[in-house]
């Protein structure tokens, strides 16, 4: 293909920034820009949908569709490889929805510095997109920075409660953990220089670095740590919740929905590939991080009184299934894995948005100020009561089908593992339950006077819960996507 | 016609969709109601059809897949959207959409002026989508999908009275327990799923694929881990020992819902659940003899609590436990056929029943209201005399009461008897049949006396409530007593399609035509028991004459203490409450289960969750990580002036910190 696409799906939100300059202090421009140009990189990701079984598959990388590479920095070998295979295009589509919904979500919301906002924005999705589609660690590495920064100031400055200490604590988890990845990419770039004489970042030349187990073993822990904070894994969880509850809703959405996928994604494309033994070897440590995680999470959203935080602490309980999915190292778990990233950035994605729209009209989030919501807001609380029961892993809805596959393929490699995650399927169900009790049911506590969805709102919403049902009901295409890129990880003939 | 088979659970779909989305708009009650009865009504049509075409064909070719779509297609695991038609599953669609369709009627009536009427209907469809894809998947994942839906419903059925706490509650809690068991539902499947894929290469959960390669399976070993999980989902599911505690709490819910869901349909799902994987559970006699014991403990166990309640609904809902443990006693002694043959007659008689309470309730309402009095509607002690004022709802409810007491010539007996007569003389349990056959006999004695209890209470003796309100009340208009008045006879002439052999041949040979019908389904079943069933089984005539004669007198003495107790000497009940307080409260007070419950599993987790919350996470992790965070921000301070606020400067010394270890990594 001649049009380089996937530099475009990267470049254009940083083009958009550019032109959100000219309208910089008018309000009312800045936003259809940079909502026209969410919107046109959902289109570009659509069409790559639509037309990714005529792409042919390369042979190198081995299972990738496309591939735009280029000298970048040769003196250290640092090149331009951005490559796209089944997995890395859902992510790009999950990406595109996601910030379409996040500009929607806070169209009238933010009221100050909007093309800053708007800008912060259109830099995440770069760094987002650039995130799912690099190949060259280096440049990988840049991509993976410079989604971090603008997620800083947009809890930073548009936040609310204890808004410093919780970018700060964002910040800081995400930055240590980055520099150790740092640190173990530039080691191995040493080290394959030294085995063949080449300097080289990218992925597909350093899958040949012959490693001792114990380097390997050191730079897997480094690279291991980073993702795993932006997992989060249990223990390193907590700036999740202060994060998100001080988060304006497009940064909740967002963090959810995108940021916490970045980690799951990079150990996918990473992690495993460049040290297997090593990851082998770390598999009861992942998959008891994850299960204490799942009961953890779980037990604390329990006993959550802002709603805000309780969906905080459900999505570490869900990244939970994610990361036992990618533990187990099976097709089918794999898959269930990669398709429940999506599950999860959709739904949870949803929730925060539900949350925000509340929020926005009652300015409180405490649980304890709802009740009988059905009765006031029908729509939302139709709507909540729909996420509510994804959330919880209904089958016929998306969720459900991410769970089962990851269960599934679980269960042959390690039945433990997967009976005890198995038992921690009650819990969404009843956090969710308690939640939606409170909210949407029983009599309300506090007179408030609520207006219901508007129509920019309930758009939203019904585009979120399309999804969710289409995904529940027919994964099918979805599945075909993975199946060749999960064969080839996992080590099968595609 | 078999071809159309998805049409059964895409119109209720339909109806539910119509109503939720414009139900709203449309506000004429009559309407509304009218689509959802049709819809479900249409299903009903479409059934009969697949029936008599059925009917029509030879028995070997009685089984139809159809794959609707395909769903889920990862590596090995190949799931569609297929549905299965056998004879099973005819019954099954027979009984959802034909006491479906009566219930929805008698909704109309019932739910007349409720708030949020839509809703309701809305539900119900969707209900109804649920269990016919329970009832008709072709695989497990498709029933899973009616399993859990169902359960949803059966949420916001409970709760529909959503201002109610008490209501929501109790969905509340139905919801979590068949979570319990759903969970016991996917294992099993999985355990089933791997263990023919990674020793036989056969990579499936297709009822019809699994029965083909069911001769594969080891007697015990992996089949009892397996199927003890899926009976781990019946008991969530059905309301058995352990996890039976929200069918009684699911009272709370409209009447019409108790009807339909907890008595008719869907706490059926586990007892049809073994019939479909019947060619499963036979391979494991562990498992065999676990159902038939938690069968016949939940039984009893519902059965004695039965006595005690004074709501008029929750007699009815002890009931249902009880009656769904002998169907699962039936299941577990092998009597497949027994098992399903008594769901369905208590499918007619226990949502007649059910409904009958429902109109006594109604009136009562009704009454109570007109005279400003606050008496509790449901409470049997504030009813009495009321066959005079409705007499409909009277001779239906007595006419039931009798099929389940067990009385001859109703629906009832015949069902119960098989349970009992097979419970005694099946080839599986060895000495372990006596008992399970006595407990079985003195629930039976119970069943009689507890439902002649209400009947007693409710229709016969002194009229309790003010004469004031008395004056008010009345029959139920004919849209209540139609669909009473169906399932009454069906609760009489219910059973003659399933004749025991002995009564068939006395009365010139006619056929068990509900064993033949179902005979190609459990064949495979009967086949592998005799693999390990001992040579017993040959039991005579007059053995199985003097228990049928024996078990009709059980009957008649749980009647006649009934008798004794509420309408010759009414004194006596409150003396004998007065001589052993204890035991009475114990029993009134659900043996305690609730609050066993409360004890040991609800508050440790909500406290373990506050204290992780409050202690660990925040105190020891967030501890750790502020004492570093305060260690960087003092060093930040002496650098403040590097913090400047402008995105460009973080940028750039990030870019150059970038540069710095690069460079430092390269030239060393």
């Amino acid at each position: 293909m001649s049009i380089p696409i996937l530099s475009i799906l990267v470049f254009l939100p940083l083009a958009g920034c550019l032109l959100l300059l000219p309208a910089w202090n008018c309000r009312r421009l800045a936003r259809p820009i940079a909502l026209v140009v969410a919107l046109t990189e959902l289109t570009l990701a659509l069409w790559l949908y639509a037309s990714w079984k005529g792409l042919a598959v390369n042979p190198f990388p081995q299972g990738f569709l496309l591939l735009e590479d280029a000298p970048w920095i040769p003196a250290f070998g640092i090149r331009y490889t951005l490559a796209l295979d089944g997995i890395s295009l859902l992510m790009i589509m999950l990406t595109a929805i996601v910030f379409c919904v996040g500009l929607a979500v806070s169209w009238d919301s933010i009221k100050e510095r909007t093309s800053l906002f708007l800008s912060m924005m259109l830099v995440m999705e770069a760094g987002i997109m650039g995130v799912f589609l690099a190949l060259d660690l280096a440049l990988f590495y840049l991509f993976w920075e410079m989604m971090l920064i603008p997620m800083f100031f947009l809890i930073g400055i548009w936040g609310h409660g204890r808004r410093l200490y919780s970018t700060l604590k964002f910040f800081l988890f995400t930055m240590s953990g980055s520099l150790l990845m740092l640190l173990a990419i530039i080691a191995l770039h040493l080290l394959y220089a030294q085995q063949t004489g080449v300097s080289s970042f990218q992925l597909q030349e350093l899958l040949k670095v012959q490693l001792p187990l114990e380097t390997q073993l050191w730079l897997y822990a480094a690279f291991f740590l980073a993702f795993a904070i932006k997992f989060p894994l249990f223990p390193l969880h907590t700036w999740l919740p202060d994060a998100h509850t001080d988060a304006p809703t497009a940064g909740s959405v967002i963090l959810a929905g995108l940021l916490l996928k970045t980690g799951s994604y990079a150990l996918i494309r990473f992690g495993y590939p460049l040290f297997p033994q090593a990851a082998q070897m770390m598999t009861p440590l992942f998959y008891s991080l994850a299960l204490i995680g799942i009961f953890y999470a779980s037990l604390v959203a329990f006993a959550q009184q802002d709603m805000k935080r309780l969906i905080a602490y459900s999505s570490i309980g869900h990244m939970g299934y994610v990361a036992i999915g990618i533990a187990a190292w099976q097709p089918v778990a794999l898959s269930g894995a990669i398709i429940q990233m999506a599950n999860h950035g959709v739904t949870t994605a949803a929730l925060f948005c539900m949350v925000g729209m509340l929020d926005e009209r009652a300015h409180t989030r405490e649980i304890a100020a709802f009740g009988g919501l059905w009765g006031k807001l029908p729509l939302w609380s139709f709507f909540f009561l729909l996420f509510a029961v994804t959330a919880m892993g209904v089958p016929g809805l998306n969720n459900f089908v991410g769970e089962f596959l990851i269960l599934a393929g679980t269960i042959k490699s390690s039945p433990l593992v997967a009976v005890l995650a198995f038992c921690g399927i009650v819990f969404p169900l009843i956090y969710m339950v308690r939640l939606v009790q409170e909210v949407v049911f029983q009599k309300e506590r506090q007179p408030l006077s609520l207006n219901d969805l508007n129509p920019r709102e309930i758009g939203i919403l019904a585009i979120l819960a399309l999804l969710d049902i289409w995904m529940g009901i027919h994964p099918a295409p979805l599945l075909e996507m993975l199946h060749v890129p999960v064969q080839l990880l996992t080590g099968g003939t595609p | 016609m078999f071809d159309n088979v998805w049409l059964i659970p895409l119109f209720p779909l339909i109806g539910f969709l119509i109503n939720g989305f414009f139900g709203k708009k449309i506000k004429n009650e009559a309407v509304i109601g009218g689509i959802g009865t049709l819809m479900i009504f249409l299903s009903f049509i479409v059934s009969c059809g697949i029936l008599m075409q059925m009917i029509g064909l030879p028995a070997e070719q009685r089984v139809f897949e159809k794959v609707v779509f395909p769903w889920i297609h990862s590596g090995n695991l190949k799931v569609d959207m297929a549905f299965l038609l056998d004879p099973l599953s005819c019954v099954m669609i027979m009984v959802v959409t034909g006491v479906g369709t009566l219930i929805h009627l008698y909704s109309i009536g019932y739910m007349h002026g409720e708030e949020g009427f839509y809703r309701f209907f809305a539900y119900l469809n969707l209900f109804c989508m649920s269990m016919l894809l329970l009832v008709l998947g072709n695989n497990m994942l498709v029933m899973f999908i009616g399993w859990e839906g169902v359960g949803l419903c059966s949420y916001l059925l409970i709760g529909y009275y959503f201002h109610k706490k008490s209501a929501g509650d109790a969905a509340k809690k139905a919801f979590v327990m068949n979570r319990v068991g759903d969970f016991g539902f996917l294992i099993g499947m999985f355990t089933l799923f791997w263990w023919f894929g990674s020793n036989h290469n056969i990579w499936t959960i297709n009822f019809t694929e699994i029965k083909a390669a069911s001769h594969l399976l080891p007697y015990g070993g992996v089949v009892t881990v397996a199927t003890l999980c899926f009976f781990l989902g019946a008991t969530g599911k059905s309301a058995q020992l352990p996890l039976y505690t929200w069918l009684p709490d699911a009272m709370e819910g409209p009447t019409p819902v108790s009807a339909l869901i907890h008595a008719a349909t869907m706490v059926t799902a586990g007892v049809y659940m073994i019939g479909r994987m019947s060619f499963v559970f036979i391979k494991s006699p562990e498992t065999m003899m676990v159902v038939a014991v938690i069968g016949a403990a939940t039984a009893i166990f519902a059965a004695t609590i039965g006595t005690a309640q004074n709501d008029i609904k929750r007699v009815l809902a002890y009931s249902t436990v009880s009656q769904l443990g002998f169907m699962f006693l039936a299941m577990g002694v092998g009597a497949f056929t027994a098992g399903i043959f008594h769901l369905m007659t208590h499918a007619f008689f226990k949502a007649c029943l059910f409904l009958g309470s429902g109109s006594v309730i109604h009136s009562m309402h009704h009454a109570l209201h007109h005279a400003h009095s606050h008496d509790d509607a449901q409470d049997m002690r504030n009813m009495g005399g009321l066959k005079s004022a409705m007499p409909i709802t009277f001779i239906t409810f007595l006419v039931s009461t009798i099929a389940i007491a067990g009385i001859p010539g109703f629906s009832g007996f015949f069902s119960k008897d098989e349970i009992l007569w097979q419970a005694f003389s099946n080839p599986f349990h060895g000495q372990l049949n006596m008992v399970l056959w006595g407990v079985g006999a003195i629930a039976a004695c119970f069943t009689a006396f507890y439902m002649f209890r209400l009947v007693f209470m409710t229709f016969f003796g002194e009229c309790r409530i003010t004469p004031k309100a008395k004056g008010h009340l009345h029959e139920s208009p004919l849209v209540i007593t139609i669909p009473l008045m169906v399932l009454g006879l069906l609760a009489v002439v219910g059973g003659y399609i399933g004749l025991p052999k002995l009564i068939g041949d006395m009365l010139g040979g006619i056929p068990n035509y509900f064993e033949h019908w179902l005979e190609p389904v459990f064949a495979q079943a009967h086949e592998y028991s005799t693999q390990y069933a001992h040579a017993g089984g040959h039991h005579s005539h007059s053995l199985e004459w003097g228990l049928m004669g024996l078990s009709v007198v059980i009957a008649l003495i749980g009647i006649t203490i009934a008798f004794t107790l509420y309408i010759k000497n009414t004194e006596l009940p409150g003396k004998f409450t007065a001589t052993f307080p204890a035991l009475h409260r114990a029993v009134y007070n659900k043996w305690y289960m609730d609050e066993l419950y409360d004890f040991a599993i609800v508050n440790p987790c909500k406290a373990l969750g506050r204290f992780l919350w409050k202690g660990f996470d925040v105190v020891v992790i967030d501890g750790i990580v502020n004492g570093v965070a305060n260690v960087v921000l003092g060093f930040s301070g002496i650098f403040r002036f590097i913090q400047s606020g402008l995105i460009g400067n973080y940028a750039w010394s990030m870019a150059f910190g970038v540069v710095v270890i690069l460079g430092y990594y390269v030239f060393k």
